[in-house]
């Protein structure tokens, strides 16, 4: 059962496919791209739709999916952590 | 999924095909939907098109504004039009716009008779109207005959993995067949520019699109307050955990698939002068951008969603595709494609592009859309700058 995706193996997120994930559940996810499965642990709840960080990422770097920069951090981000609005911004506008 | 088969549509006088039949009773002005309304209630089998505007604009805008009349009666899912507005000058530029198509239209001004006799005369027309209109039959036509928009609205992620990818897949293969083919929202391309640079047939047509693309990039940075965040992203797409603009952009344009180009580009509402992928410059909201896609002639339109965009069209059929579970479960009777099985990997994008297709088929054909039964009509016009 995969309860996230990920685009490319070389993006920095992968998208939670499933509902009502806790902090510390186990997921396994599968990067289309490279048709494989990669495991990672979630640090906080995530819903469905929203991204989970698949690599650590500091403050101030670029946050890459479909192999695209898709806008900056603004705090530093752990494997695991939930990456959204509060810590990632869009580098246009 | 075999695409040589026929469709049932209406062939009309210029040879476009049509797969809806409508009487259309269309206001030139704001001050004229009462009348087009007390038709529309009178005849039967009509359909009024009230809109707030189309008094003292000038200039470009003006331009739009007749652009987007003209074409909406000239819309093959039109089979005849009735044009009221408060003065002959601009309803006769419209029904004459239209007439060029062939198709039975006529005007009525309500100045020196006012709206009772005005909607009098057009409804004896209107009447007239649906005699013919019911008396054509469907006839079969190729599917590649349909020209085929697509815009997506209330994205989430999903949309970029599961829905956006099914459209993109189908349009690969229409686009394989010469159909004619439409995309747009500039501002949701804003992160993918390049992407889409590099698609063009040629250096002309990457020019032209970068013109538009930059345009509207200007714009917002004249009128901007903030970031834009809650308005592009939505608060939808925000929730649905989409978190930048480009990263909406690149689920955006998983809509043009990976093999079609894109062959020309157009202002909004401007008709393509051929087959293949067109980008027309709009909006990327909902009901302005699919308005402007039936105002340039297309008959069919794909709109995929993640969150659940309920929007429809009077005229234009909107095919709605999902790929978020819950959205599914929540608001199914939205949904016409269900492509949530793309996120479990039980089908995959082939497979997930031929159910678009079938249902194209059979909306085609004549079955209704769930915004169609829904009586999802928005028809919302796009201003470029106030009136005089």
């Amino acid at each position: 059962m995969i309860q996230f995706i990920v685009h490319d193996e070389n993006d920095s997120v992968g998208v939670i496919t499933v509902e009502d994930l806790k902090a510390n559940d186990n997921l396994t996810g599968w990067i289309m791209d490279q048709d494989k499965l990669m495991d990672i642990k979630i640090n906080q709840d995530i819903p469905i739709g929203h991204k989970v960080a698949i690599r650590d990422i500091s403050e101030g770097s670029t946050v890459i999916k479909y192999g695209v920069d898709i806008g900056r951090t603004v705090s530093n981000i752990a494997a695991g952590d939930h990456l959204h609005v509060h810590n990632v911004k869009t580098k246009r506008w | 999924m075999d695409l040589n088969q026929k469709i049932y549509g209406f062939r009309r006088e210029n040879n476009r095909v049509g797969i809806r039949n409508y009487v259309v009773i269309l206001p030139v002005d704001d001050i004229s939907n009462a009348a087009c309304e007390a038709v529309a209630n009178n005849i039967k089998g009509t359909i009024a098109l009230p809109h707030p505007y189309g008094r003292l604009q000038f200039g470009e805008d003006l331009d739009l504004h007749f652009r987007t009349m003209i074409g909406t009666g000239s819309n093959p899912n039109v089979a005849a039009v009735v044009v009221i507005g408060i003065e002959p000058g601009w309803t006769d530029k419209i029904v004459d716009g239209i007439a060029k198509t062939g198709k039975p239209v006529k005007g009525f001004s309500i100045e020196k008779r006012g709206d009772i006799q005005t909607i009098a005369e057009a409804s004896k027309a209107a009447y007239d109207m649906v005699h013919y209109a019911t008396g054509l039959q469907r006839e079969p036509c190729d599917i590649s005959e349909l020209w085929v928009s697509t815009k997506c609205g209330e994205s989430d992620t999903t949309s970029g993995f599961g829905s956006n990818p099914t459209v993109g897949n189908a349009f690969d293969k229409l686009y394989d067949i010469d159909s004619t083919l439409l995309f747009g929202e500039t501002s949701e391309i804003t992160g993918g520019e390049h992407l889409v640079k590099d698609r063009c047939v040629n250096e002309a047509v990457a020019d032209q699109f970068m013109f538009m693309f930059n345009r509207y990039q200007d714009m917002i940075e004249r009128f901007k307050t903030d970031d834009l965040s809650e308005s592009q992203p939505t608060k939808g797409n925000i929730e649905g955990g989409l978190t930048t603009i480009e990263e909406k952009a690149l689920g955006n344009i998983q809509k043009i698939g990976k093999k079609c180009v894109v062959d020309g580009v157009l202002d909004k509402a401007e008709m393509p002068t051929g087959k293949g992928l067109w980008f027309m410059d709009s909006s990327s909201a909902a009901a302005e951008m699919v308005t402007l896609c039936a105002a340039s002639g297309y008959v069919a339109h794909f709109f995929p969603t993640g969150q659940g965009n309920i929007i429809g069209n009077p005229i234009l059929p909107v095919i709605k595709i999902c790929a978020n579970p819950r959205t599914v479960r929540t608001m199914s009777e939205h949904v016409d494609v269900d492509v949530t099985g793309l996120l479990n990997r039980d089908i995959n994008l082939d497979q997930a592009g031929d159910k678009l297709l079938e249902n194209l088929v059979n909306t085609s054909n004549g079955r209704m859309t769930a915004a169609e039964i829904l009586g999802h009509q928005e028809f919302v016009l796009t201003r470029l700058y106030e009136s005089a």
